[in-house]
């Protein structure tokens, strides 16, 4: 298998492979607890570590475990790392592990981690597997973010609130209330509204994609200065 | 002397999409002129305020799909997501429960889906479902007293603008409660049907007001079977569902609502002749419309007396509009030429 250069390697997780909006791969924490900015951004590095971690783990390894295996052998690794991740959180965010709660263990249920792990660290040296573990991961956290903030500004009308939970206690004062007196939008901040979310924002990737592709298209075929146009006596300068 | 030989069809008189939306809308002023002339001009500024958001996120969106503007807009089936909204969203809710809900219906229910004829959930009921489950509050509490039950004039005109528009909601204290099927529904767990009934919200001939509202959505929509507009087969099918049911499971007036409040209560009429005939939405077959209708009437029946919301048409009609394809499949017609109906889904290729 060609390698791939590091850049493109980023690409992919960034954007063109994104795990979140084309993969469609871990919706449920996506949409389970993207309720606000500091849940989704909590969940991301969560999953960040364990899949940079396991990505690294199974590729050190890919050379000595039989196919027949490696699935058991990979969940088993991205257990212990999901462990590792949960015993952090408990020390260092501890009010976050709560609200979190039985998300954080999922996360070993996430596809996008055993999905990359058996895609693409199983089959590369160990820089590609951790550029693309990271990569995809952070594709994945900048969507729940993103989602993230979009249901915290239409459910409660604020932005960054509670942020002491991953922080620090400065950070209680970042919350900006965007709209005084601003009424409760139930629909925002339950399930329904973290489809419709991502429904826009994967529709707003496909409308960006489209606009590449044109100009993309338009650049390949450059018009020739002097050239005739087509039923058209005008010359193009 | 033009001796024309016209062959079959004989059309007359065709009905354009736009002059069946019109007749439609027309159909509910009867039901209008009983709600103003009851509650107040709640109802009124809503509908005004609705048709008002439908037109211009239609407009918007079209623009967005740079379709033809002013050729959809004149259909008239915007216009009537506004009305059926306006009419069906409490008269006192803030204006921006008002401007959510259409603009929702618009958008998301009917042009994201590719607009006019493509939905397969009625918009109105959408956007009414969203603002139900979005903010119970404003959707509980902005019912307006009729004034039969106050027995006092209806808010005047420059106090519900205020109480809409400006959010001065204390405004309204007075002019606001519970509706009859909300009011029945709680006070029957500890009293007598009797005692009940006694309350003000239950003044008048039968529940202060709104058997009127009914009566007058119920002549709009004999209207609408006479011009042909819609078929009996959905209102029927709703009304004698709900009214079964009602008979077999709720004949207990000291434990459950009784029929009468049951068909002319809340938005049953409104429901069975406007909403569930929906073309777009609604199955389209004799018996599918039969089952369809039936199965609003039930669904209607058990989410009011079992279920925690008071009324229920939105999410009968909802549901039903889930179903409605699956209907069509298995209850065609047989169609001339074919010995027996082709029924069931479509085999796979």
């Amino acid at each position: 298998m060609a390698t791939k250069s590091l850049r493109d390697i980023s690409l992919d997780g960034l954007w063109n492979n994104n795990p979140a909006l084309v993969q469609l791969l871990g919706l449920c924490p996506l949409l389970a607890v993207t309720g606000s900015v500091v849940n989704a951004l909590g969940l991301g590095l969560a999953t960040m570590m364990v899949l940079v971690g396991s990505n690294f783990s199974v590729s050190l390894i890919r050379n000595h475990v039989p196919d027949a295996v490696r699935l058991p052998a990979f969940v088993m690794i991205i257990a212990s790392f999901v462990t590792v991740a949960e015993l952090v959180m408990q020390a260092f965010t501890y009010e976050l592990y709560e609200v979190l709660g039985i998300f954080i263990p999922l996360i070993v249920t996430n596809c996008v981690i055993l999905g990359r792990a058996d895609s693409f660290a199983c089959k590369n040296p160990i820089i590609p597997s951790v550029v693309d573990g990271f990569m995809m991961a952070l594709g994945f956290t900048v969507i729940l973010v993103l989602l993230g903030a979009m249901r915290e500004v239409l459910g409660q009308g604020v932005i960054f609130s509670n942020m002491q939970l991953l922080f620090g206690a400065d950070a209680a004062h970042w919350k900006i209330e965007l709209v005084k007196d601003y009424p409760d939008f139930l629909f925002a901040i339950l399930p329904p509204g973290a489809f419709m979310a991502m429904g826009i924002l994967i529709a707003l990737k496909n409308v960006i994609d489209d606009k590449l592709k044109q100009r993309a298209q338009a650049q390949q075929a450059p018009v020739e200065v002097g050239s005739r146009r087509v039923r058209v006596t005008g010359k193009i300068s | 002397m033009g001796l024309l030989t016209l062959s079959s069809p004989h059309t007359h008189g065709p009905n354009s999409t736009s002059k069946v939306m019109a007749i439609v809308a027309l159909a509910t002023v009867p039901g209008l002129i009983a709600m103003t002339a009851l509650f107040g001009w709640g109802t009124l500024i809503n509908v005004v305020l609705a048709c008002a958001v439908a037109l211009a996120s239609e407009a918007a969106i079209l623009l967005l799909r740079k379709r033809p503007v002013s050729f959809f807009l004149k259909d008239n089936s915007a216009l009537l997501t506004g009305v059926l909204l306006g009419l069906a969203l409490p008269p006192f809710a803030p204006f921006w429960v008002t401007a959510v809900a259409t603009s929702f219906a618009i958008v998301f229910s009917k042009q994201l889906y590719g607009g006019m004829g493509n939905n397969p959930f009625n918009p109105a009921m959408v956007g009414y479902a969203l603002v139900l489950v979005s903010f119970p509050v404003q959707m509980t509490t902005a019912w307006a007293l009729s004034t039969q039950m106050t027995g006092a004039p209806a808010m005047g005109f420059a106090d519900t603008l205020s109480v809409i528009f400006a959010g001065n909601a204390h405004l309204a204290d007075a002019f606001s409660g519970a509706t009859p099927l909300d009011a029945y529904k709680h006070l029957i767990a500890k009293s007598t049907s009797d005692d009940v009934l006694a309350q003000a919200t239950f003044n008048g001939w039968l529940n202060g007001g709104w058997e009127w509202v009914n009566i007058a959505f119920l002549v709009g929509g004999v209207l609408l079977i006479l011009r042909r507009i819609i078929t009996w087969h959905i209102p029927v099918a709703m009304l004698s569902a709900l009214t079964l049911c009602s008979l077999m499971f709720g004949w207990d007036e000291d434990m459950y609502t009784p029929l009468s409040l049951h068909l002319l209560s809340g938005a049953t009429m409104l429901g069975a002749f406007f909403i569930a005939t929906d073309p777009v939405t609604a199955s389209t077959t004799p018996l599918g419309k039969l089952i369809y209708g039936a199965g609003i009437g039930i669904l209607l029946f058990v989410i009011r007396t079992w279920g925690a919301y008071p009324d229920a048409v939105a999410f009968a009609v909802l549901l039903m509009n889930f179903a409605a394809p699956f209907i069509d499949a298995y209850t065609q017609p047989r169609t001339y030429g074919h010995s027996k109906a082709r029924r069931g889904l479509p085999e796979k290729k």
